[in-house]
């Protein structure tokens, strides 16, 4: 069955080209740094499921060793601006549809094989169906494009190294971040902040109780970089006992505008690399927070409309 | 208290601009070490932690393909598209994408999207394209700026739009957290109350884009 340790190496195909492109192109003395991280990082992909956790460890800690001194690629040779023009002219819209290609055929696998089965055999992992889908557009896409644009032989692994150099190690700080997430919740780091927010405001009032949630959503996000961490501790420390059980507030609402309250926090903070870091190298941005300076306003105004809803359209009605 | 040490870490660390990397690295260390737990037995959390994320590594297996038409000129088309279109302006053209993002996410199709597959190669060159239609190239502070904003969009498109649809992971969460603590909530419940919140952003982010066209005509004037 395909489940994530196939979707797994499927994706360390992509660094592990990319560490070959760096071993085979030495034109920098440099060149064993971006070939080492990109390999480790193949590596941890690959064969991640089979290693002893603290090889796993290693293989990370070596990579952010080597991200830490720096990658320092060198610059592979790309199309000029002339001839992008005249490809652009002969090709026009046509180039749209292999990008489009990625998102048409993840879904369609998602709503044609929800649960995995293909002609009655059960071939995929019906949790990773999505995922499947994703790999499975990525490589149509690419056939698409090789053809569509008569890429010669060396281009797709020399553009695939191109992108990947310009987003760098930011790379695998999406799952670093995981994994702190990951530790901070052995460590019942929650439980310390949730009681920090109980225990600074009285929350002897319906409006304080639903700023203290909502704030406390959106804080607890910042550092965790993630709402779907916050919420249940929240949840469980203001939500449930004084929103939900004290003032009572219908659970529904209430939920939804705590989770709705993290999101804010999420469009914060650096800590949600995906959405916040990882644009930032994809579109060479020379700010590192300027997607975030970019989202405080709408994040903050959102905020307050959620604690608006939630103290006068969830709680006037339910306590009275 | 200790455990605590570890955002201490995360907010220097940012602050200062250390690497990002060494700095969660360092952060995962105190706080795990705070809880009584040994080095060796960190190195071996962080890495069975690191493995079980690698499903996020599949969303960069797109950049072959948006390398590939990159370099037979896509983003030169989406910017010269957008430059001969009339009335095209940045604001307009991020507006536009929020309520696809926003209409999309809604309807589950929350994979219509992304920094990598959309963003760089489609919307920020057409963003881009709409500002520089009179005339010059707009100045590189700018072209940052105007990128930023359309990064901003589609994380502000998805997270408000997709909290609407039933199925979506945020609200199976809400659902499990709550029926832990003997709460049966309805989906459809929950979802509809995404829905005012989901009005406002589109008003207020929406009306901050109409507010950027007005930042950029006066910075090219």
């Amino acid at each position: 069955m395909i489940g994530l340790d196939a979707i797994g190496a499927v994706a360390g195909l992509l660094p592990a080209a990319v560490a070959i492109h760096h071993a085979m192109h030495r034109t920098t003395p440099g060149w064993w740094r971006s070939a080492s991280f990109w390999a480790l990082f193949a590596a941890s992909l690959i064969a991640g499921p089979w290693l002893p956790d603290v090889a796993n460890g290693v293989i990370v800690l070596a990579m952010v060793a080597l991200a830490t001194a720096g990658l320092r690629p060198a610059p592979v040779p790309t199309t000029s601006d002339a001839e992008r023009a005249a490809s652009a002219g002969r090709l026009g819209s046509r180039l749209f549809l292999p990008a489009l290609c990625i998102p048409v055929v993840t879904l369609a696998g998602t709503l044609l094989i929800p649960d995995g089965r293909i002609a009655g055999h059960a071939l995929i992992d019906p949790k990773q169906v999505t995922l499947v889908s994703l790999a499975a557009g990525a490589i149509v896409a690419l056939g698409f494009a090789i053809r569509l644009t008569r890429a010669p032989r060396a281009a797709p692994a020399a553009e695939a190294r191109r992108l990947t150099d310009a987003i760098g190690w930011t790379m695998i700080l999406p799952q670093m971040l995981a994994a702190l997430g990951g530790i901070f919740a052995v460590a019942n780091v929650g439980k310390w902040i949730a009681a920090g927010v109980t225990s600074v405001m009285p929350l002897d009032t319906p409006a304080v109780a639903a700023v203290a949630y909502c704030l406390g959503m959106a804080l607890f996000t910042i550092v965790m970089g993630n709402a779907f961490a916050a919420f249940p501790i929240m949840t469980a420390g203001i939500g449930l006992p004084f929103i939900i059980h004290q003032f009572g507030g219908d659970p529904a609402p209430v939920a939804a505008l705590g989770m709705l309250s993290g999101f804010c926090g999420t469009l914060m903070t650096p800590m949600a690399a995906n959405f916040n870091i990882v644009p930032v190298a994809a579109l060479e941005l020379r700010d590192k927070h300027g997607v975030i300076r970019v989202q405080i306003p709408t994040a903050l105004a959102l905020l307050a409309v959620n604690i608006a809803i939630l103290t006068f359209l969830v709680l006037p009605g339910t306590h009275r | 208290m200790l455990v605590l040490s570890g955002i201490a870490i995360i907010v220097i660390g940012f602050a200062l601009g250390i690497n990002p990397l060494l700095v969660v690295t360092l952060a995962a260390f105190a706080s795990a070490m705070a809880a009584g737990h040994g080095p060796v037995e960190v190195i071996g959390m962080i890495g069975k932690a690191f493995v079980d994320g690698r499903f996020l590594a599949v969303a960069w297996l797109a950049l072959p393909t948006i390398g590939l038409l990159e370099r037979a000129g896509l983003r030169d088309h989406a910017r010269a598209l957008v430059r001969r279109l009339r009335g095209a302006t940045t604001g307009r053209v991020l507006l536009g994408y929020l309520a696809l993002r926003q209409l999309t996410a809604s309807l589950g199709l929350t994979s219509l999207g992304g920094h990598v597959q959309m963003v760089r190669p489609i919307v920020a060159p057409m963003a881009e394209g709409a500002a520089e239609r009179d005339g010059e190239a707009p100045d590189e502070d700018t072209r940052e700026l105007i990128r930023a904003n359309a990064a901003a969009v589609d994380n502000i498109g998805l997270f408000f739009g997709e909290d609407v649809f039933i199925a979506i992971g945020s609200i199976l969460l809400i659902r499990a957290v709550l029926e832990q603590n003997g709460i049966t909530v309805a989906p459809l419940h929950v979802a509809i109350w995404a829905i005012p919140t989901a009005i406002s952003a589109f008003l207020i982010h929406g009306a901050r884009l109409l507010l950027l066209d007005r930042r950029l005509r006066k910075r090219a004037a």
